[in-house]
């Protein structure tokens, strides 16, 4: 693990009418760690993940991100129409990448489902794709809103996979988690 | 900004436009439903027919832009669509406005082509036809923009249709007025510029005020 540095969020916190979420969050993450967000239902994690990867505004603190970050929130980002092929050669065009779709698909085992329409697939067919996206461009970060979520066993380990293989490359990855959690963290977050 | 995100999300939309099927002949069947009952409830009466058409037809047009606006955004923002564009696109004004120019093209600009029909039915005169299809063309283009924005200002808001036309109603009157006058005054009368400014004015405005709204709604 080096320690060259792909975000940092300061002093973060998060308000929800007059409850506090969170507060006073420092968060950073260096090449090869696997940061993993703990904590209850409504306890602020998503709502942190989002102020990291800048999809929310944070309430108080700020955030550095000194390299790109992919993000899987806890919804796919599928449209029905699409195909699982469609889907990923879609934000292959938006981001400019030439990776090889076919062979993504093939990574996350959803050769057989590519043609088949999102609205088709069952809830990890849908979470396998939305995970292929990560392969598609190369970027150092990762952040993950409970990625494991209603990925069979088979999926799950495809997942661990990536991850350490991403790390292994130098790579980092923040995720929320609430259940037990197929790979091994850096570190835990409790919120 | 390249040019490719943008062709996506052109592409993009237009798919899930095509995918929505017989949903994009509501907008059309709602204007051409609104014009047809015109006769039943002024009576047959050929002149004023042909002096209150063009009025009419604006009417319809404005109403049916409406028809389908709560899904244009609304969709992307529970699919999680919205957060990627949000993510991974320099400019979420940009694919905003694309998004609402593809509803416009699928939409809106097939209401322009129906005129010639419905405005014969209302005994709207020959030589105001054209000056008629294109102020439709244009002011159809500010409803959409304006609607657009009132459709992102109302995307985490469930069945927002209601809302989406009291916001976008009020932001449609400079269109329809000079929009009504081109028909009659023909396109080298002063409204016609004025519509024109109102188009200019709505694609420069409308893009940046539906990416921040957009942002909002992401929170």
């Amino acid at each position: 693990m080096s320690d060259r540095r792909l975000i940092e969020g300061r002093g973060l916190g998060a308000v929800r009418g007059e409850r506090v979420l969170f507060r006073d969050v420092s968060i950073s993450a260096v090449a090869g760690e696997l940061i993993l967000l703990r904590g209850a239902n409504g306890s602020g994690k998503t709502t942190l993940l989002r102020q990291l990867a800048g999809l929310s505004e944070p309430q108080a603190g700020d955030v550095k991100r000194i390299s790109a970050h992919h993000w899987i929130g806890h919804t796919n980002g599928l449209k029905a129409h699409e195909t699982p092929r469609t889907h990923l050669q879609h934000w292959a065009r938006v981001w400019g990448s030439d990776a090889e779709v076919g062979a993504v698909l093939e990574r996350l085992g959803m050769t057989r489902p590519a043609n088949v329409p999102c609205r088709m697939l069952s809830a990890g067919q849908k979470r396998r794709t939305a995970l292929a996206r990560l392969l598609l461009q190369p970027r150092d970060l990762w952040l993950l809103d409970e990625p494991f979520n209603a990925l069979d066993t088979e999926g799950q380990s495809k997942l661990a996979e990536m991850i350490e293989s991403h790390r292994a490359e130098g790579g980092a990855v923040i995720a929320a988690l609430h259940g037990a959690a197929p790979v091994k963290a850096s570190r835990e977050v409790e919120l | 900004m390249t040019a490719s995100p943008l062709f996506s999300a052109f592409r993009s939309s237009l798919s899930e436009a095509w995918a929505s099927g017989a949903g994009l002949l509501l907008p059309l069947g709602f204007f051409a439903g609104t014009a047809a009952l015109v006769p039943f409830t002024l009576g047959s009466d050929a002149e004023l027919l042909s002096r209150v058409g063009p009025g009419i037809l604006w009417l319809a047009l404005a109403l049916s832009s409406m028809v389908t606006l709560e899904r244009v955004f609304q969709a992307d923002l529970q699919d999680g669509a919205l957060d990627l564009w949000l993510q991974d696109t320099g400019s979420i004004s940009l694919v905003a406005a694309i998004k609402t120019l593809t509803h416009w093209l699928v939409s809106g600009f097939p209401l322009v082509l129906l005129t010639p029909l419905i405005g014969f039915m209302l005994g709207v005169s020959p030589d105001k036809m054209v000056p008629a299809m294109l102020s439709y063309a244009l002011g159809g283009l500010v409803f959409f923009l304006w609607g657009g924005v009132a459709a992102a200002l109302s995307a985490s808001v469930a069945r927002a249709g209601l809302l989406i036309a009291l916001i976008a109603l009020p932001l449609y009157v400079p269109a329809l007025i000079f929009g009504v006058q081109v028909v009659d005054a023909g396109l080298e009368s002063p409204s016609f510029l004025f519509l024109c400014a109102c188009t200019l004015f709505a694609l420069g405005v409308a893009p940046a005020a539906m990416g921040a709204a957009l942002r909002l709604a992401a929170e």
